[in-house]
Protein backbone atom coordinates (compact mmCIF):
# COMPACT_ATOMS: atom_id res chain seq x y z
CA UNK A 1 0.00 0.00 0.00
CA UNK A 2 1.65 3.53 -1.25
CA UNK A 3 1.72 6.33 1.21
CA UNK A 4 -0.83 7.95 -0.41
CA UNK A 5 -3.29 4.89 -0.32
CA UNK A 6 -2.54 4.64 3.30
CA UNK A 7 -3.50 8.51 4.08
CA UNK A 8 -6.82 8.55 2.14
CA UNK A 9 -7.47 5.21 4.46
CA UNK A 10 -6.52 7.31 7.54
CA UNK A 11 -9.10 10.51 6.43
CA UNK A 12 -11.84 8.17 5.80
CA UNK A 13 -11.43 6.70 9.40
CA UNK A 14 -11.39 10.13 10.65
CA UNK A 15 -14.50 11.15 8.75
CA UNK A 16 -15.92 7.96 9.49
CA UNK A 17 -15.83 9.00 13.41
CA UNK A 18 -16.46 12.65 12.67
CA UNK A 19 -19.75 11.19 11.52
CA UNK A 20 -20.13 9.18 14.28
CA UNK A 21 -19.61 11.93 16.63
CA UNK A 22 -22.07 14.21 14.82
CA UNK A 23 -24.85 11.72 15.33
CA UNK A 24 -24.44 9.44 18.19
CA UNK A 25 -25.23 12.28 20.62
CA UNK A 26 -28.88 13.41 18.59
CA UNK A 27 -29.25 9.62 18.06
CA UNK A 28 -28.96 8.93 22.14
CA UNK A 29 -31.42 11.64 23.12
CA UNK A 30 -33.60 10.15 20.28
CA UNK A 31 -33.33 6.53 22.53
CA UNK A 32 -34.03 8.41 25.49
CA UNK A 33 -37.60 9.57 24.82
CA UNK A 34 -38.64 5.75 24.78
CA UNK A 35 -37.05 4.88 27.95
CA UNK A 36 -39.74 4.78 31.08
CA UNK A 37 -37.48 6.79 33.55
CA UNK A 38 -38.46 9.86 35.07
CA UNK A 39 -35.35 11.41 34.02
CA UNK A 40 -34.18 11.32 30.68
CA UNK A 41 -31.16 8.86 29.83
CA UNK A 42 -30.65 5.27 28.26
CA UNK A 43 -29.18 3.86 30.82
CA UNK A 44 -30.40 1.90 32.41
CA UNK A 45 -33.16 1.11 30.24
CA UNK A 46 -36.59 0.27 32.76
CA UNK A 47 -38.58 -0.41 29.20
CA UNK A 48 -40.09 0.94 26.44
CA UNK A 49 -42.50 3.28 26.73
CA UNK A 50 -44.80 5.59 24.43
CA UNK A 51 -45.94 7.64 27.88
CA UNK A 52 -43.92 11.08 27.12
CA UNK A 53 -45.35 11.58 23.61
CA UNK A 54 -49.09 11.38 25.39
CA UNK A 55 -47.29 14.06 28.62
CA UNK A 56 -45.99 16.02 25.74
CA UNK A 57 -49.71 16.12 23.92
CA UNK A 58 -51.18 17.14 26.87
CA UNK A 59 -48.08 20.21 27.95
CA UNK A 60 -50.37 23.20 27.06
CA UNK A 61 -47.11 25.63 27.86
CA UNK A 62 -45.64 23.52 24.88
CA UNK A 63 -48.51 24.35 22.28
CA UNK A 64 -48.79 27.91 23.52
CA UNK A 65 -44.91 28.56 22.92
CA UNK A 66 -45.52 26.74 19.79
CA UNK A 67 -47.93 28.92 18.53
CA UNK A 68 -45.80 31.93 19.73
CA UNK A 69 -42.68 30.46 17.57
CA UNK A 70 -45.11 29.99 14.39
CA UNK A 71 -46.51 33.83 14.40
CA UNK A 72 -42.88 35.51 15.43
CA UNK A 73 -41.50 33.44 12.34
CA UNK A 74 -44.26 34.35 9.85
CA UNK A 75 -43.47 38.08 10.87
CA UNK A 76 -40.18 37.81 10.60
CA UNK A 77 -41.06 36.10 6.83
CA UNK A 78 -43.03 39.45 5.94
CA UNK A 79 -40.27 41.88 6.98
CA UNK A 80 -37.14 40.22 6.21
CA UNK A 81 -37.89 39.15 2.78
CA UNK A 82 -38.78 42.20 1.36
CA UNK A 83 -35.81 44.17 3.20
CA UNK A 84 -33.39 41.56 2.30
CA UNK A 85 -34.51 42.10 -1.58
CA UNK A 86 -34.91 45.30 -1.73
CA UNK A 87 -31.14 45.17 -0.17
CA UNK A 88 -29.99 43.07 -3.13
CA UNK A 89 -31.57 44.99 -5.52
CA UNK A 90 -29.93 48.25 -4.25
CA UNK A 91 -26.27 47.33 -3.67
CA UNK A 92 -26.38 45.73 -7.48
CA UNK A 93 -27.66 48.65 -8.64
CA UNK A 94 -26.43 51.55 -7.43
CA UNK A 95 -22.63 53.13 -7.67
CA UNK A 96 -21.65 54.87 -5.33
CA UNK A 97 -18.36 55.64 -2.97
CA UNK A 98 -20.74 55.26 -0.08
CA UNK A 99 -21.30 51.84 -1.36
CA UNK A 100 -18.45 50.11 0.90
CA UNK A 101 -19.81 51.47 3.99
CA UNK A 102 -23.36 50.30 3.09
CA UNK A 103 -22.11 46.95 2.34
CA UNK A 104 -20.30 46.86 5.58
CA UNK A 105 -23.38 47.99 7.31
CA UNK A 106 -25.96 45.64 5.95
CA UNK A 107 -22.96 42.67 6.90
CA UNK A 108 -22.90 43.68 10.65
CA UNK A 109 -26.13 42.13 12.04
CA UNK A 110 -24.47 39.29 10.86
CA UNK A 111 -21.39 39.26 12.02
CA UNK A 112 -23.10 40.58 16.24
CA UNK A 113 -23.36 38.21 18.25
CA UNK A 114 -27.59 37.29 18.81
CA UNK A 115 -27.79 38.00 22.64
CA UNK A 116 -26.23 41.75 21.53
CA UNK A 117 -28.66 42.17 18.62
CA UNK A 118 -31.76 41.27 21.36
CA UNK A 119 -30.32 43.93 23.90
CA UNK A 120 -30.08 46.44 21.30
CA UNK A 121 -33.39 45.70 19.86
CA UNK A 122 -35.00 45.57 23.72
CA UNK A 123 -33.17 48.96 25.02
CA UNK A 124 -34.27 51.05 21.84
CA UNK A 125 -37.74 50.13 22.42
CA UNK A 126 -38.17 51.02 25.56
CA UNK A 127 -38.29 54.63 24.97
CA UNK A 128 -41.47 53.93 23.06
CA UNK A 129 -42.71 51.70 26.24
CA UNK A 130 -42.55 48.49 23.79
CA UNK A 131 -41.87 45.50 26.34
CA UNK A 132 -40.33 42.33 25.28
CA UNK A 133 -42.86 40.04 23.70
CA UNK A 134 -44.29 39.19 19.85
CA UNK A 135 -43.50 42.43 18.30
CA UNK A 136 -39.63 42.86 19.92
CA UNK A 137 -39.07 39.22 18.63
CA UNK A 138 -39.82 39.98 15.35
CA UNK A 139 -38.20 42.45 14.62
CA UNK A 140 -34.61 41.66 16.99
CA UNK A 141 -34.80 38.51 14.45
CA UNK A 142 -35.41 40.54 11.37
CA UNK A 143 -32.93 42.49 12.21
CA UNK A 144 -29.74 39.77 11.41
CA UNK A 145 -32.66 37.39 9.25
CA UNK A 146 -32.83 40.17 6.36
CA UNK A 147 -29.47 40.18 5.99
CA UNK A 148 -29.05 36.32 5.10
CA UNK A 149 -32.02 36.23 2.90
CA UNK A 150 -30.01 40.00 1.27
CA UNK A 151 -26.89 37.28 0.11
CA UNK A 152 -28.75 34.99 -0.53
CA UNK A 153 -30.73 36.55 -3.39
CA UNK A 154 -27.71 38.71 -4.49
CA UNK A 155 -26.14 35.58 -5.07
CA UNK A 156 -28.50 34.77 -7.64
CA UNK A 157 -28.70 38.91 -8.72
CA UNK A 158 -25.07 38.44 -10.19
CA UNK A 159 -25.62 35.91 -12.26
CA UNK A 160 -28.78 38.21 -14.12
CA UNK A 161 -28.10 39.36 -17.32
CA UNK A 162 -28.85 42.52 -17.11
CA UNK A 163 -29.39 42.84 -21.43
CA UNK A 164 -32.58 40.95 -20.95
CA UNK A 165 -34.03 44.24 -18.86
CA UNK A 166 -33.06 46.35 -21.67
CA UNK A 167 -34.54 44.67 -24.17
CA UNK A 168 -37.70 44.61 -22.45
CA UNK A 169 -37.36 48.61 -22.01
CA UNK A 170 -36.32 48.58 -25.81
CA UNK A 171 -39.52 47.25 -26.87
CA UNK A 172 -41.72 49.63 -24.81
CA UNK A 173 -41.99 47.75 -21.51
CA UNK A 174 -42.43 50.28 -18.47
CA UNK A 175 -39.26 50.00 -15.96
CA UNK A 176 -42.43 48.76 -13.39
CA UNK A 177 -43.19 46.26 -15.88
CA UNK A 178 -39.77 44.95 -16.41
CA UNK A 179 -39.23 44.51 -12.74
CA UNK A 180 -42.26 42.39 -12.41
CA UNK A 181 -42.29 40.48 -16.00
CA UNK A 182 -38.52 40.12 -16.25
CA UNK A 183 -36.60 40.36 -12.76
CA UNK A 184 -39.06 39.05 -10.26
CA UNK A 185 -39.25 36.16 -12.06
CA UNK A 186 -36.05 35.13 -12.69
CA UNK A 187 -35.44 36.02 -8.81
CA UNK A 188 -38.33 33.68 -7.67
CA UNK A 189 -36.39 30.84 -6.69
CA UNK A 190 -34.11 32.30 -4.47
CA UNK A 191 -36.69 34.39 -2.91
CA UNK A 192 -38.52 30.95 -2.25
CA UNK A 193 -35.11 29.27 -0.50
CA UNK A 194 -34.62 32.18 1.05
CA UNK A 195 -37.91 32.33 2.54
CA UNK A 196 -37.60 28.44 3.82
CA UNK A 197 -34.20 29.93 5.11
CA UNK A 198 -35.44 32.79 7.29
CA UNK A 199 -38.57 30.79 8.03
CA UNK A 200 -36.04 28.33 10.21
CA UNK A 201 -33.49 30.82 11.50
CA UNK A 202 -36.22 32.24 12.98
CA UNK A 203 -38.16 29.35 14.43
CA UNK A 204 -34.83 27.82 15.75
CA UNK A 205 -33.36 31.80 17.13
CA UNK A 206 -32.58 31.41 20.63
CA UNK A 207 -29.52 33.67 21.55
CA UNK A 208 -31.65 37.22 19.98
CA UNK A 209 -34.99 36.14 20.99
CA UNK A 210 -34.16 34.98 24.48
CA UNK A 211 -33.51 38.76 25.50
CA UNK A 212 -37.06 40.37 23.76
CA UNK A 213 -39.53 37.71 24.51
CA UNK A 214 -40.61 39.05 27.16
CA UNK A 215 -43.70 36.38 28.52
CA UNK A 216 -43.92 35.15 24.89
CA UNK A 217 -42.13 32.42 24.90
CA UNK A 218 -41.21 30.66 21.76
CA UNK A 219 -40.52 26.93 21.55
CA UNK A 220 -36.64 27.03 21.65
CA UNK A 221 -36.80 29.31 25.00
CA UNK A 222 -39.56 27.56 26.22
CA UNK A 223 -36.98 23.82 25.92
CA UNK A 224 -34.36 25.51 27.51
CA UNK A 225 -35.90 26.49 30.30
CA UNK A 226 -37.71 23.35 30.64
CA UNK A 227 -33.98 21.64 30.70
CA UNK A 228 -33.26 23.76 33.76
CA UNK A 229 -36.41 23.08 35.63
CA UNK A 230 -38.69 20.04 35.35
CA UNK A 231 -36.81 18.15 32.51
CA UNK A 232 -38.51 14.79 31.57
CA UNK A 233 -38.45 12.52 28.64
CA UNK A 234 -40.93 15.13 27.29
CA UNK A 235 -38.50 17.43 26.18
CA UNK A 236 -36.84 14.67 24.35
CA UNK A 237 -40.02 13.44 22.46
CA UNK A 238 -40.53 17.05 21.59
CA UNK A 239 -37.00 17.60 20.37
CA UNK A 240 -37.32 13.58 18.57
CA UNK A 241 -40.61 15.64 16.64
CA UNK A 242 -38.35 18.80 15.85
CA UNK A 243 -35.59 16.62 14.48
CA UNK A 244 -37.39 14.38 11.99
CA UNK A 245 -39.17 17.32 10.89
CA UNK A 246 -36.00 19.24 10.68
CA UNK A 247 -34.18 16.23 8.61
CA UNK A 248 -36.92 15.82 6.48
CA UNK A 249 -37.26 19.22 5.23
CA UNK A 250 -33.19 19.73 5.09
CA UNK A 251 -33.42 16.56 2.72
CA UNK A 252 -36.52 18.17 0.79
CA UNK A 253 -34.60 21.39 0.34
CA UNK A 254 -31.17 19.58 -0.63
CA UNK A 255 -33.08 17.64 -3.14
CA UNK A 256 -34.45 20.67 -4.41
CA UNK A 257 -31.21 23.06 -4.47
CA UNK A 258 -29.46 20.32 -6.06
CA UNK A 259 -32.05 19.61 -9.23
CA UNK A 260 -32.26 23.20 -9.74
CA UNK A 261 -28.21 24.01 -9.98
CA UNK A 262 -27.95 20.73 -12.59
CA UNK A 263 -30.91 22.95 -14.33
CA UNK A 264 -28.75 25.57 -14.46
CA UNK A 265 -25.66 23.93 -14.98
CA UNK A 266 -26.90 23.09 -18.47
CA UNK B 1 -28.24 56.98 -5.77
CA UNK B 2 -31.78 57.46 -6.17
CA UNK B 3 -31.64 58.59 -9.89
CA UNK B 4 -29.72 54.70 -10.54
CA UNK B 5 -32.49 53.32 -8.74
CA UNK B 6 -35.10 54.96 -10.70
CA UNK B 7 -33.54 54.74 -14.05
CA UNK B 8 -33.58 51.31 -13.63
CA UNK B 9 -37.14 50.07 -11.58
CA UNK B 10 -39.47 53.75 -11.95
CA UNK B 11 -39.80 56.06 -9.30
CA UNK B 12 -42.56 53.36 -7.26
CA UNK B 13 -39.74 50.45 -6.72
CA UNK B 14 -37.05 53.31 -6.24
CA UNK B 15 -38.75 54.61 -3.07
CA UNK B 16 -39.77 51.23 -1.79
CA UNK B 17 -35.89 49.91 -2.37
CA UNK B 18 -34.60 52.58 -0.30
CA UNK B 19 -37.68 53.04 2.22
CA UNK B 20 -36.95 49.87 3.29
CA UNK B 21 -33.33 49.51 3.00
CA UNK B 22 -33.26 52.72 5.08
CA UNK B 23 -35.79 51.94 7.44
CA UNK B 24 -33.79 48.17 8.26
CA UNK B 25 -30.60 50.31 8.39
CA UNK B 26 -31.55 53.18 11.04
CA UNK B 27 -34.24 51.82 12.81
CA UNK B 28 -33.13 47.86 13.08
CA UNK B 29 -29.40 48.74 13.15
CA UNK B 30 -27.90 51.83 13.83
CA UNK B 31 -30.26 53.41 16.14
CA UNK B 32 -30.52 50.51 18.45
CA UNK B 33 -26.90 49.63 18.38
CA UNK B 34 -26.32 53.67 19.48
CA UNK B 35 -28.97 53.41 22.16
CA UNK B 36 -27.21 50.79 23.83
CA UNK B 37 -23.83 52.41 23.76
CA UNK B 38 -25.81 55.88 25.08
CA UNK B 39 -27.48 53.73 27.94
CA UNK B 40 -23.88 52.08 29.15
CA UNK B 41 -22.43 55.79 29.65
CA UNK B 42 -25.23 56.88 31.69
CA UNK B 43 -26.03 56.10 35.45
CA UNK B 44 -28.93 53.58 36.49
CA UNK B 45 -31.69 56.22 37.31
CA UNK B 46 -35.32 56.27 38.61
CA UNK B 47 -38.01 57.36 36.20
CA UNK B 48 -38.26 61.01 38.31
CA UNK B 49 -34.40 61.42 38.15
CA UNK B 50 -34.49 61.32 34.23
CA UNK B 51 -33.26 64.65 32.67
CA UNK B 52 -32.19 65.69 36.14
CA UNK B 53 -28.79 66.84 37.74
CA UNK B 54 -27.42 63.38 37.77
CA UNK B 55 -28.33 62.08 34.08
CA UNK B 56 -24.98 62.67 32.49
CA UNK B 57 -22.32 60.75 30.38
CA UNK B 58 -19.98 58.60 32.48
CA UNK B 59 -17.75 55.77 32.76
CA UNK B 60 -19.22 54.28 36.35
CA UNK B 61 -20.86 51.37 34.64
CA UNK B 62 -17.84 50.16 33.07
CA UNK B 63 -15.47 50.81 36.42
CA UNK B 64 -17.87 48.43 37.59
CA UNK B 65 -16.22 45.57 35.76
CA UNK B 66 -12.51 46.34 36.84
CA UNK B 67 -13.53 46.67 39.95
CA UNK B 68 -15.17 43.19 40.14
CA UNK B 69 -12.53 40.52 39.81
CA UNK B 70 -15.08 38.16 38.84
CA UNK B 71 -16.46 39.47 36.19
CA UNK B 72 -13.45 40.36 35.21
CA UNK B 73 -11.95 36.48 35.96
CA UNK B 74 -15.09 35.58 33.98
CA UNK B 75 -14.47 37.99 31.27
CA UNK B 76 -11.74 36.41 30.33
CA UNK B 77 -12.08 33.50 31.03
CA UNK B 78 -14.62 33.53 28.16
CA UNK B 79 -12.36 35.88 25.76
CA UNK B 80 -9.58 31.97 26.14
CA UNK B 81 -11.93 29.68 25.92
CA UNK B 82 -13.82 31.21 22.58
CA UNK B 83 -10.26 31.30 21.40
CA UNK B 84 -9.42 27.64 22.32
CA UNK B 85 -12.78 26.59 20.94
CA UNK B 86 -12.04 28.41 17.36
CA UNK B 87 -8.40 26.51 17.68
CA UNK B 88 -10.30 23.10 18.57
CA UNK B 89 -13.02 23.35 16.06
CA UNK B 90 -10.16 24.52 13.19
CA UNK B 91 -8.15 21.29 13.85
CA UNK B 92 -11.30 19.30 13.86
CA UNK B 93 -12.83 20.63 10.67
CA UNK B 94 -9.30 20.96 8.61
CA UNK B 95 -9.24 17.02 7.35
CA UNK B 96 -13.08 16.87 7.13
CA UNK B 97 -12.80 19.60 4.39
CA UNK B 98 -9.93 18.36 2.58
CA UNK B 99 -11.00 15.26 2.50
CA UNK B 100 -14.67 16.47 1.32
CA UNK B 101 -12.84 19.12 -1.00
CA UNK B 102 -10.19 17.21 -2.95
CA UNK B 103 -10.03 13.43 -2.18
CA UNK B 104 -13.34 12.67 -2.12
CA UNK B 105 -14.88 11.60 -5.48
CA UNK B 106 -18.04 13.94 -6.68
CA UNK B 107 -20.69 11.30 -5.68
CA UNK B 108 -19.11 10.95 -1.98
CA UNK B 109 -18.75 14.66 -1.43
CA UNK B 110 -22.56 15.08 -2.42
CA UNK B 111 -23.83 12.42 0.33
CA UNK B 112 -21.00 13.62 3.15
CA UNK B 113 -22.43 17.68 2.47
CA UNK B 114 -26.17 16.05 3.21
CA UNK B 115 -24.88 14.18 6.02
CA UNK B 116 -23.51 17.48 7.35
CA UNK B 117 -26.33 20.19 6.86
CA UNK B 118 -28.66 17.91 8.72
CA UNK B 119 -27.51 18.64 11.69
CA UNK B 120 -26.92 22.03 10.94
CA UNK B 121 -30.03 23.10 10.61
CA UNK B 122 -30.86 21.25 13.90
CA UNK B 123 -31.31 23.70 16.92
CA UNK B 124 -28.50 24.64 18.60
CA UNK B 125 -30.27 24.29 21.75
CA UNK B 126 -31.06 20.13 21.10
CA UNK B 127 -27.92 19.34 20.26
CA UNK B 128 -26.52 20.75 23.23
CA UNK B 129 -29.45 19.01 24.93
CA UNK B 130 -27.86 15.82 23.80
CA UNK B 131 -25.00 16.53 24.91
CA UNK B 132 -25.95 17.17 28.21
CA UNK B 133 -27.87 14.21 28.04
CA UNK B 134 -24.67 12.13 27.21
CA UNK B 135 -22.28 13.84 29.77
CA UNK B 136 -24.79 13.37 32.43
CA UNK B 137 -23.27 11.65 35.94
CA UNK B 138 -25.57 8.27 35.62
CA UNK B 139 -25.34 8.76 31.46
CA UNK B 140 -24.26 6.61 28.64
CA UNK B 141 -20.58 7.40 28.66
CA UNK B 142 -20.19 7.02 32.47
CA UNK B 143 -21.74 3.66 32.36
CA UNK B 144 -19.31 3.18 28.61
CA UNK B 145 -16.37 3.82 30.99
CA UNK B 146 -17.20 2.04 34.00
CA UNK B 147 -17.83 -1.07 31.95
CA UNK B 148 -14.76 -0.56 29.89
CA UNK B 149 -13.25 -0.18 33.04
CA UNK B 150 -11.43 3.19 32.58
CA UNK B 151 -12.52 4.37 35.25
CA UNK B 152 -13.55 3.51 39.25
CA UNK B 153 -16.56 5.30 39.47
CA UNK B 154 -18.54 8.10 37.33
CA UNK B 155 -17.17 11.78 36.35
CA UNK B 156 -18.89 14.97 37.04
CA UNK B 157 -18.66 16.30 33.03
CA UNK B 158 -20.96 19.20 33.96
CA UNK B 159 -19.08 20.94 36.43
CA UNK B 160 -16.15 22.93 35.12
CA UNK B 161 -15.86 24.27 31.85
CA UNK B 162 -14.70 21.08 30.50
CA UNK B 163 -19.01 20.14 29.13
CA UNK B 164 -18.95 24.02 27.94
CA UNK B 165 -15.70 23.51 25.85
CA UNK B 166 -16.92 19.82 24.43
CA UNK B 167 -20.33 21.46 23.90
CA UNK B 168 -19.57 24.16 22.16
CA UNK B 169 -17.21 22.73 19.41
CA UNK B 170 -20.40 20.48 18.72
CA UNK B 171 -22.41 23.38 18.75
CA UNK B 172 -20.19 25.51 15.89
CA UNK B 173 -18.53 22.86 14.20
CA UNK B 174 -20.51 23.09 10.99
CA UNK B 175 -20.03 26.89 10.79
CA UNK B 176 -16.20 26.50 10.44
CA UNK B 177 -16.34 23.22 7.84
CA UNK B 178 -18.31 24.86 5.46
CA UNK B 179 -16.78 28.44 5.03
CA UNK B 180 -13.16 25.79 4.50
CA UNK B 181 -14.70 23.36 2.58
CA UNK B 182 -15.47 26.17 0.11
CA UNK B 183 -12.19 27.77 -0.14
CA UNK B 184 -10.24 24.34 -0.69
CA UNK B 185 -12.81 23.57 -3.12
CA UNK B 186 -11.66 25.99 -5.34
CA UNK B 187 -8.15 24.71 -5.52
CA UNK B 188 -7.02 23.40 -8.86
CA UNK B 189 -5.94 20.09 -7.87
CA UNK B 190 -3.32 20.65 -10.53
CA UNK B 191 -1.55 22.84 -7.99
CA UNK B 192 -1.18 19.87 -5.17
CA UNK B 193 -0.33 17.42 -7.73
CA UNK B 194 2.59 19.50 -9.08
CA UNK B 195 3.39 20.48 -5.55
CA UNK B 196 4.10 16.69 -5.07
CA UNK B 197 5.81 16.40 -8.20
CA UNK B 198 8.35 18.60 -7.32
CA UNK B 199 8.86 16.94 -3.97
CA UNK B 200 7.17 18.47 -1.93
CA UNK B 201 5.77 16.21 1.20
CA UNK B 202 2.36 16.02 2.58
CA UNK B 203 2.72 19.01 5.41
CA UNK B 204 4.84 21.40 2.82
CA UNK B 205 2.26 20.73 0.14
CA UNK B 206 -0.59 21.85 3.01
CA UNK B 207 1.01 24.32 4.66
CA UNK B 208 2.42 25.75 1.32
CA UNK B 209 -0.25 25.67 -1.31
CA UNK B 210 -3.86 24.40 0.20
CA UNK B 211 -3.60 26.99 3.46
CA UNK B 212 -2.59 30.11 1.65
CA UNK B 213 -5.24 29.18 -0.84
CA UNK B 214 -8.01 28.25 1.88
CA UNK B 215 -7.04 31.94 3.97
CA UNK B 216 -10.11 33.26 3.31
CA UNK B 217 -12.21 30.20 4.07
CA UNK B 218 -10.14 29.91 7.56
CA UNK B 219 -10.43 33.66 8.75
CA UNK B 220 -14.44 33.64 8.00
CA UNK B 221 -14.97 30.31 10.15
CA UNK B 222 -12.70 31.61 12.69
CA UNK B 223 -14.48 34.97 12.91
CA UNK B 224 -18.27 32.65 12.69
CA UNK B 225 -17.20 30.54 15.25
CA UNK B 226 -15.16 33.20 17.89
CA UNK B 227 -18.54 35.19 17.47
CA UNK B 228 -21.00 32.28 18.17
CA UNK B 229 -18.95 31.49 21.41
CA UNK B 230 -18.36 34.29 22.98
CA UNK B 231 -21.72 35.23 22.19
CA UNK B 232 -22.87 31.80 23.23
CA UNK B 233 -25.79 31.41 26.17
CA UNK B 234 -27.55 28.28 25.41
CA UNK B 235 -24.53 26.11 26.08
CA UNK B 236 -22.64 27.43 29.22
CA UNK B 237 -26.39 27.49 30.82
CA UNK B 238 -26.84 24.07 29.43
CA UNK B 239 -23.69 22.21 30.08
CA UNK B 240 -22.34 24.57 32.67
CA UNK B 241 -22.68 24.73 36.42
CA UNK B 242 -22.63 28.17 39.00
CA UNK B 243 -19.02 27.89 39.04
CA UNK B 244 -18.18 27.97 34.91
CA UNK B 245 -20.71 31.35 34.40
CA UNK B 246 -20.07 32.46 30.68
CA UNK B 247 -19.56 36.73 30.09
CA UNK B 248 -23.60 35.89 28.47
CA UNK B 249 -24.56 35.06 31.66
CA UNK B 250 -23.74 37.51 33.74
CA UNK B 251 -24.98 40.23 30.79
CA UNK B 252 -28.19 38.62 31.50
CA UNK B 253 -28.03 38.62 35.08
CA UNK B 254 -28.00 42.40 35.14
CA UNK B 255 -30.56 42.78 32.80
CA UNK B 256 -33.34 40.18 34.09
CA UNK B 257 -32.07 39.94 38.34
CA UNK B 258 -30.32 43.13 38.20
CA UNK B 259 -32.61 45.07 37.08
CA UNK B 260 -29.58 47.38 36.02
CA UNK B 261 -29.72 48.04 32.07
CA UNK B 262 -27.33 50.63 31.90
CA UNK B 263 -24.80 47.88 33.61
CA UNK B 264 -26.08 45.15 31.05
CA UNK B 265 -25.40 47.70 28.00
CA UNK B 266 -22.13 48.44 29.46
CA UNK B 267 -21.20 45.17 29.38
CA UNK B 268 -22.63 43.98 26.51
CA UNK B 269 -20.75 46.68 24.42
CA UNK B 270 -17.31 45.07 26.00
CA UNK B 271 -19.02 41.93 24.39
CA UNK B 272 -19.21 43.59 21.69
CA UNK B 273 -15.64 45.41 21.03
CA UNK B 274 -14.22 41.59 21.99
CA UNK B 275 -15.92 40.43 18.84
CA UNK B 276 -14.89 42.88 16.36
CA UNK B 277 -11.45 43.15 18.11
CA UNK B 278 -10.72 39.47 17.06
CA UNK B 279 -12.17 40.11 14.12
CA UNK B 280 -9.94 42.79 12.68
CA UNK B 281 -7.00 40.71 14.12
CA UNK B 282 -7.98 37.96 12.04
CA UNK B 283 -9.05 40.24 8.40
CA UNK B 284 -5.45 41.44 9.67
CA UNK B 285 -3.28 38.37 9.75
CA UNK B 286 -4.89 36.70 7.00
CA UNK B 287 -4.70 39.74 5.22
CA UNK B 288 -8.39 39.20 3.99
CA UNK B 289 -11.21 41.72 3.63
CA UNK B 290 -14.83 42.13 4.30
CA UNK B 291 -16.13 41.00 0.78
CA UNK B 292 -14.07 37.78 1.44
CA UNK B 293 -15.79 36.92 4.52
CA UNK B 294 -19.26 37.33 3.13
CA UNK B 295 -19.10 34.85 0.02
Amino acid sequence: MSAERFRDWGLRFYLGIFFVYLFLPLVIMGAATFNDSRFPTVTPWRGTTLKWFEALWADGGMWDALGNSLLVALGVLCLAVPIGVASALFLTTVESRAKPFVYGLILSPLLTPGVIIGISTLIFWRQFDVAGGTLLTVLGQTTFIAAYVMLMVMARLQRFDRTLERAALDLGASPWQAFRRVLLPFLKPAILSAAVIAFLQSFENYNTSLFVVGYDTTLTVYIASKVRTGLTPAVNALGLILILITIGLAVIYELKRRRESRLAAR
Amino acid sequence: MLHQLKGRFGAPVAMAIVGLVGIWLVVMVVLPQWQMIAYSFHPNLLPAEIGGPKDHWSLTNYATLFDNRIHLAIFFKTLWSSVLVTGLTLLVSYPIAYYLAKVATPGQAALCLLLLVIPFWINEILRTFSWFILLAFRGPLNELLLALGLIDRPIRFLSGDGGVLVGMVYAYILFMVFPLYNAIESLDGNQIRAARDLGAGSVRTHWRVVIPHAKPGIATGCIMTFMLAAGSYAVPALLGSPGSRWFTQIIYNWFFEGGDWNQGAAYAFLLLVLCIGFMSLVMRLFKVGLADIAR
